[in-house]
């Protein structure tokens, strides 16, 4: 025999006429907003996809692949906008994880005595301020105050230094893998003329860009940690780094996981900063010092003077691309959070 | 008392406003338990954070006085030396969430130099063994420590603070956030514990330091009031605060 579920009764309990009636206005708003917002989402694919038939039509799945970008013989392919917005997000991402996250371990975990809390919170202040700046900003700061210093100083430097770097470690690469030694001097990530407004640029200002959303989102994971877990690490003796690496970092890692995530997608949208200051060229870029395009920068410089329906269409189905990239991220963002559910979001003390 | 292996002197410390705890002097003697015992915000925590130079870890903390170990003054040593030789456990259990079962007892010899993996395998099993925990614990070692009873993470917390083989073990109400039958177990466990470690445990369950302790000392509005062998602290005090408070008058 089953045994009744004693919880059962106690959740069925007749509700009093109000409390059912607050109950039912709740259930109606939600309902209502979280309907909205799929409803959006839903009307902004259907416009997109509708918009993109002609597209579509035109040159099929293959538009992803096809690497052409040609006005006077209605050839539109996406490959080098597609390549611009993954290689740009993906640099900005690498770069800026690292310091937004020693920003906030900086302010989170330095013991008391080494950062007094009125300038921790001031430096907090800063943070926060920083990531409200308009991307117009940034962008500007990029075009007049980057782009020169990457073209006199930083990417000569580079390119010299990948080059000595080359020469120092070629025997032994040659040594190892005769195959990889010679693709590697003939894949240099810095050949190409210095222009300055290029892809290494505009992943440098989007870097800056994202810095502050996922310093400002990860000092909350970091700080949200209980305090306990801190202190069992350095009641065993463990120096404030070790607990850090030990006991803090790895009960934030989901909320850090999601910071970095959301500073993608905002890397991945970005357009007015990356149109000034990527050199918005339509080829594939083969170097970090090439110009190129991003599937946003190519719908800000092309939309306007779209010089036909076709090309029209294919900016839309640009627009198309761009949303299924950052859904798809967040998506898969989401499986791995589901899937390595950190304590923070599971119990636990 | 024959020896004393821990001796608080003259020790004050706040948290950057008033004094929580005022001008303490009180020694532990070694292989005994010692309870602290005091109503609520009297400072027992302080005091006992100050014995392994935790409390200088909060905001604005300060420490005045000396705390010997061994005839050495802790604050004129490296904190996390310090931390090593003097274990703690803390109130609530606080087990690393992110680590396993074994991890979190293995995380203990982690900061506390290189050890095969041999080693560590022995450690683990020593000191789940010590703390009552590996009946319990051996088939699932590496699941989840948060998968574990409360009564269960709080062993586990004393397992991991003895992995690191210190030579005190400092206990903060450790079975305060425990069910009666959990309580039982780790209150026979520091019975065992005070064999071979100099145990401080505060609790403010005066059954339970009338049950562990040797000596007990009575704290009041951050002051120790009292400090004697726990059978004369219960049954004969010297100062009406001590009786008031074990006659259960306030507290
Ligand atoms: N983190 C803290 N910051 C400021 N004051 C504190 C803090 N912790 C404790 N105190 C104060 O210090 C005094 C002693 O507290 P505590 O040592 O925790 O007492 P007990 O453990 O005996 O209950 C209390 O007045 C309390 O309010
Ligand atoms: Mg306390």
């Amino acid at each position: 025999m089953r045994l009744a579920n004693p919880f059962r009764t106690l959740l069925r309990r007749p509700s009093q006429g109000r409390r059912r009636w607050g109950d039912l206005a709740f259930r109606g708003i939600v309902t209502i907003g979280a309907g909205a917002v799929v409803g959006v989402l839903v009307a902004i694919l259907w416009i997109l996809w509708t918009g993109s038939s002609q597209s579509r039509a035109a040159f099929g799945l293959g538009i992803v692949t096809n690497p052409t970008w040609d006005i006077t013989t209605n050839v539109f392919g996406l490959l080098p906008m597609i390549d611009g917005t993954l290689l740009t997000s993906a640099i900005a991402l690498v770069l800026a994880v690292p310091i937004a996250l020693g920003s906030s371990i900086f302010l989170t975990q330095l013991a008391p005595k080494a950062l007094p809390s009125a300038l921790k919170a001031a430096l907090a202040q800063v943070v926060d301020l920083l990531a409200a700046i308009p991307s117009i900003v940034y962008g500007f700061w990029g075009l007049f105050v980057l782009v020169p210093y990457m073209r006199t100083t930083v990417d000569p430097g580079l390119r010299s230094a990948y080059d000595r770097l080359g020469n120092l470690v070629a025997p032994t690469v040659h040594a190892v893998s005769p195959g990889a030694s010679a693709w590697a001097g003939t894949h240099s990530p810095f050949t190409g003329t210095i222009i300055g407004e290029d892809v290494l640029s505009a992943s440098i200002v989007l870097a800056i860009m994202v810095i502050p959303t996922v310093a400002a989102i990860s000092r909350d994971a970091l700080a949200a940690v209980p305090i306990p877990q801190r202190e069992a690490a350095l009641a065993l003796g463990a120096t404030n780094w070790e607990a850090t690496r030990r006991a803090v970092l790895p009960y934030a890692r989901s909320g850090i996981f999601g910071a970095s995530i959301l500073g993608l997608g905002r890397a991945l949208g970005e357009t007015m900063a990356v149109t000034l200051v990527i050199g918005n060229g339509l080829a594939p870029p083969t170097s970090l010092f090439n110009s190129g395009s991003t599937l946003a920068s190519l719908i800000a410089t092309q939309f306007s003077e779209s010089t036909g329906p076709l090309e029209y269409s294919v900016i839309i189905e640009a627009g198309l691309i761009l949303l299924l990239i950052t859904l798809g991220v967040n998506i898969v963002a989401r499986a791995i959070l589901w899937r390595f559910q950190s304590p923070g979001g599971a119990g636990g003390d | 008392m024959d020896a004393t292996k821990m001796a608080a002197v003259g020790l004050s410390a706040s948290y950057g406003r008033g004094p929580a705890i005022t001008d303490i002097n009180l020694e532990f003697g070694p292989n005994s338990a010692t309870a602290i015992i005091g109503p609520s915000g009297c400072g027992k925590s302080t005091f006992i954070r100050c014995l392994n130079r935790m409390h200088e870890t909060a905001p604005r903390a300060t420490v005045t006085g000396k705390v010997f170990l061994d005839g050495e003054d802790i604050y004129e040593q490296d904190p996390t030396a310090v931390r090593r030789r003097i274990g703690m456990v803390f109130q609530r259990p606080n087990p690393f969430a992110t680590m396993t079962i074994f991890d979190n007892v293995a995380a203990a010899l982690r900061f506390n130099g290189r050890h095969s993996r041999e080693e560590t395998d022995k450690i683990v099993y020593e000191s789940l063994q010590a703390a009552a925990l590996w009946e319990e614990v051996k088939d699932h070692l590496f699941a989840g420590a948060t998968s574990l009873s409360g009564g269960q993470q709080q062993r586990l917390c004393i397992a991991r603070a003895l992995a690191a083989q210190p030579e005190v073990l400092l206990m903060d109400e450790p079975c305060s956030a425990l069910d009666p039958i959990s309580t039982a177990k780790v209150e026979d466990l520091i019975f065992t514990l005070k064999r071979t470690y100099t145990v401080i445990i505060v609790t403010h369950n005066m059954q339970q330091a009338a049950r562990v302790a040797d000596r007990t000392a009575f704290f009041y509005l951050g002051k120790l009031i009292e400090v004697n062998d726990t059978k004369e602290i219960f049954e004969r005090p010297k100062e009406k605060l001590t009786e008031g408070y074990v006659s259960g008058r306030f507290g």
